[in-house]
């Protein structure tokens, strides 16, 4: 299942790679004119053990945009972020009801193979966390190399263009071989997302991509997702409300594992129909 | 767990479980090998094998008991010496010391341990051997000679001689797995007994070593593992002798030290297997001392962690 | 009242002083051995030492050229067992496995710990000497990686472990695969604590002479073929001290001093070069 077939195409193109890269009988999602959603979860539970950490959660999540998760400390966004790409599966113990389907294909059908799922699904985490034994080129190419690209001219063009991408390339192009821990918080998680993205995913899933940076690094990393969600779908977790006011298209609400409300950002921030919404984000809990 | 993906990953995952499962095929491949090489002896001398005491190789009467004894008694004075000085140190080290002073002591311990047994043996032929029979062995004979134990001509190679440079063996082990132990005991236990106005060393005894009992006789019984099954360094100075004497000061001869001196000579099938039988038993009482120690250990742990969460 | 808080802390004094001079008292044996090892020794260690093969027996002067030569041959023979098996064990244990099932392969590889050197000796005696009815480097490198590989395998676990979560979940979501996420990331990452956990292991086993008496044999002279009896340092010691003669005396004294400062070299650079935390697992 070592198929290199994903990161071939010698230019970043995610949204037209063929859709039977998931190993799947499926029927074909149609193609509509109007785009696709990027996932369909459905009816979706996700336990720890005998613990509920997601509780029937059905929503779709619209392709190219940015779609915010936001809730209380607990309430499992986190987890129904790492389901989309079944990072959460890492946990001891964990088990699905319901279904994940993305681009059409249930991603949790028997015959297919995570890896590939999270080739074509990318994340970036809370903490920063580059290769603490690889040089900055080399952070941002692993992933490529691992998985068995070896033309040193394409490496080198997907280097930079994966840096540019993520905006870091003018501020670290001469000093490619230094290691990736020597840059600053801020630098090294747009490194995280340069390595991310530099394998081609079609969607980045972020979970507090910025909690961990002062406000001018995370205002460089929100400016950085709103450029991305040109070809990227991009779901992400925060605890920032502003945040997500300020960078998401869509909003889906989650309370004690629950999805209470998912509606377009502005609708959510200025007229939600939930009682419980409106009460968290005008700050009366959580 | 993520299911295995690809055959990459299942390829990996199944070498490095066999690699892990070597640890229980050496076990048995141990054991194998001991009862294989010993059959014959096991089945011409039966247990008196080990309840008789003639080894005398050339008339092919062999007997384990004098071995047996020298182990025990060696293993025995070994840690009637060592264990008191190295709980006391694995103490010192945790509760009572100056913080400054407590990584240099580790760190020497560490290398007395790291020193060759057969260095060890080699200072005890020619510095302790010479210096025990002319002070120690002589002074302990004036005070004590009146009970058998100290009694008799003193050569200088003896059990006593021998149970001394074991404890030497197994000072730095008991101290090093003592220490982790006391390490392990929750600071909750030690503020507690602080709270009621205890002193520092009210604090160690109420609160830390009645706490940690149990592990440190896993430390102990790990000791004494150890010492039933050093070889080299006994072998020297011990005075390997086929006898069982109630002085101390008499050449004595272990389950080790009897396979280390004669496996190479044994010319005759049956001298050959009953050193193959005289490792079954070494390794039999080894593996049960090293079994209790690790489960006492190993149980100490837990206990703590859930002592821990509440 | 007073007099009995005053009678308390005179008692907590006490202990203290007490338990200080146990400590001295076990690493007192340090100290009169190491003294010992550099008057008796430092005069025999010379250039003809490490470059001469022992003299027949009277013949003053005279090496150990061979049995140094011969320690390394052994160890690099234990290493080729003792490592793969070891260090991808001990991945196992840290990556794979359930909680129940690697308790119960730590337990057997601890208990293995405590297995008597000397009955390794005897195990490869019966499985390799006898088979091919030599004494051979073989069989001594044989048995000195059987000693090294619950040392390695349980120490490779741990230094694994100290390996955060992160860098596992940051390259599995790069869609590499497990194996090499472990092979590529984890291992590479805990590289130096592996090492580190490979050259204790060395260290350890290189002063080892039970387990040689009856594998190896030892050897007077140069021996190139690997199925032949070979001759060790610690084996080398162990033949001299026992010996009656004087020159020779002072060669195992050398051989030792020889021994020890290399064992002691390894272990402090080891210790230098990591934290603390590695080396203590041993
Ligand atoms: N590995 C795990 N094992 C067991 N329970 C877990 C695990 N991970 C999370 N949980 C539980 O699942 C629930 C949801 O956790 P999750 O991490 O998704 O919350 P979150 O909304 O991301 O919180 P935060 O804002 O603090 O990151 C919590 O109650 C948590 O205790
Ligand atoms: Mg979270």
């Amino acid at each position: 299942m070592e198929s290199a077939a994903i990161i071939d195409p010698p230019m970043i193109t995610p949204v037209s790679l063929p859709q039977q890269q998931v190993a799947s009988g499926s029927e074909p999602a149609d193609v509509a004119p109007e785009r696709p959603p990027a996932f369909a979860v459905e009816r979706l539970s996700i336990f720890y053990g005998e613990k509920k950490a997601i509780e029937d959660v059905t929503l779709t999540i619209p392709s190219k945009m940015i779609t915010a998760i936001i809730g209380p400390s607990g309430c499992g966004k986190s987890t129904l972020l790492r389901s989309l790409n079944r990072m959460h599966e890492l946990a001891p113990n964990t088990r699905i009801e319901g279904k994940v389907l993305f681009a059409g294909d249930d991603i949790y059908a028997p015959e297919v193979d995570p890896v590939v799922i999270r080739r074509r699904i990318g994340m970036v985490f809370q903490k920063s966390n580059p290769f603490p034994t690889m040089s900055i080129a080399e952070n941002v190419l692993v992933g490529l190399k691992l998985n068995g690209v070896r033309d040193r001219a394409f490496l080198r063009e997907r280097l930079e263009q994966s840096l540019r991408m993520a905006a870091l390339w003018d501020e670290v192009k001469n000093d490619l071989h230094k290691p990736g821990i020597s840059l600053s918080g801020g630098q090294q998680q747009r490194l995280c997302i340069a390595r991310a993205i530099a394998v081609e995913p079609e969607v980045l899933l972020m979970d507090e991509p910025a909690s961990a940076l002062d406000p001018i690094a995370t205002a460089k990393i929100e400016e950085l997702i709103h450029e991305l969600s040109a070809n990227y779908t991009v779901v992400i977790v925060t605890h920032n409300m502003q945040q997500a006011g300020r960078c998401s298209d869509y909003t889906a609400f989650l309370y004690l594992g629950r999805l209470i409300e998912f509606a377009s950002t502005t609708k959510i921030f200025t007229n939600p129909s939930e009682r419980q919404t409106e009460d968290y984000i005008t700050g009366r809990f959580g | 767990m993520a299911p295995p993906s690809g055959l990459g990953d299942k390829v990996f995952k199944w070498f490095t479980l066999a690699m892990a499962l070597a640890v229980v095929a050496l076990v048995f491949l141990v054991g194998w090998q001991l009862a294989r090489g010993s059959s014959l002896a096991i089945r011409r001398f039966g247990f008196h094998f080990l309840a008789t005491s003639t080894w005398d190789p050339v008339a092919e009467q062999f007997g384990a008991l004098p071995f047996i004894y020298g182990t025990a008694i060696s293993s025995l004075i070994a840690l009637i010496i060592s264990v008191p000085l190295s709980i006391a140190t694995a103490v010192y080290l945790t509760e009572l010391a100056p913080l400054w002073i407590r990584q240099p002591i580790v760190s020497l311990i560490e290398m007395l341990a790291a020193i060759p047994s057969v260095i060890l043996g080699l200072w005890g032929i020619f510095v302790m051997i010479p210096w025990l029979r002319d002070h120690p062995f002589p002074f302990l004979k004036k005070i004590f000679g009146w009970t058998p134990f100290f009694s008799g001509p003193i050569y200088g190679v003896s059990m006593l001689a021998g149970g001394i440079i074991i404890a030497v063996m197994i000072l730095p082990i008991i101290t090093s797995v003592s220490r982790e132990i006391l390490r392990s005991v929750p600071n909750l236990q030690r503020e507690a007994a602080y709270a009621l106005g205890a002193t520092r060393w009210e604090v160690t005894r109420i609160a830390v070593l009645s706490y940690a009992k149990k592990g440190l006789f896993g430390a102990v019984i790990l000791g004494l593992g150890r010492a039933l099954g050093e070889t080299m360094a006994v072998t020297m100075v011990i005075g390997n002798t086929p006898q069982i004497r109630a002085s101390l000061f008499a050449p004595g001869y272990t389950l080790a030290s009897v396979i280390a001196n004669e496996f190479t000579e044994a010319t005759t099938d049956v001298y050959l297997q009953a050193l193959f039988e005289i490792g079954l038993v070494l390794f039999g009482i080894t593996i049960l001392a090293n079994l209790l120690a690790q489960l006492l250990l190993k149980t100490m742990g837990s206990t703590i962690k859930s002592g821990a969460v509440q | 009242m007073k007099n009995s808080h005053f009678w308390r802390k005179t008692k907590s004094a006490l202990a203290s002083a007490a338990s200080f001079v146990c400590a001295l008292l076990v690493i007192a044996p340090l100290a009169l051995v190491f003294l010992h090892l550099l008057r008796s020794g430092a005069s025999a260690v010379n250039w003809s030492f490490f470059t001469e093969l022992p003299k027949p027996v009277g013949v003053a002067g005279g090496g150990m050229v061979n049995a140094i030569a011969g320690s390394f041959e052994l160890l690099g023979l234990a290493a080729l067992v003792g490592v793969p098996v070891g260090v991808f064990g001990g991945v196992y244990l840290a990556e794979y496995g359930t909680v129940r099932g690697n308790w119960l392969l730590r337990f057997v590889a601890d208990v293995l710990n405590g297995v008597p050197s000397i009955i390794w000796g005897v195990v490869v005696y019966g499985l390799v000497v006898l088979r091919f009815k030599s004494f051979s480097a073989y069989a001594g490198g044989l048995a000195l990686g059987f000693i090294m590989i619950p040392l390695i395998m349980r120490t490779t676990e741990e230094v694994l472990l100290l390996v955060p979560a992160g860098y596992r979940e940051a390259s599995l979501a790069l869609g590499i695969s497990r194996w090499k996420t472990i092979v590529h990331i984890v291992m590479k990452t805990a590289l130096k604590g592996i090492v580190t956990a490979i050259l204790l292991a060395l260290a350890r086993v290189a002063g080892e002479t039970a387990p040689l008496l009856f594998t190896a044999f030892g050897n007077r002279f140069w021996n190139h073929d690997l199925s032949e009896p070979i001759a060790a340092l610690p084996l080398q010691i162990f033949s001299y001290a026992i010996s009656p003669y004087d020159d020779w005396h002072r060669q195992a004294w050398a051989g030792a001093l020889v021994l020890v400062v290399t064992i002691f070299f390894v272990n402090i650079l080891v210790r230098f070069l990591t934290r603390e935390r590695v080396a203590r697992v041993l």
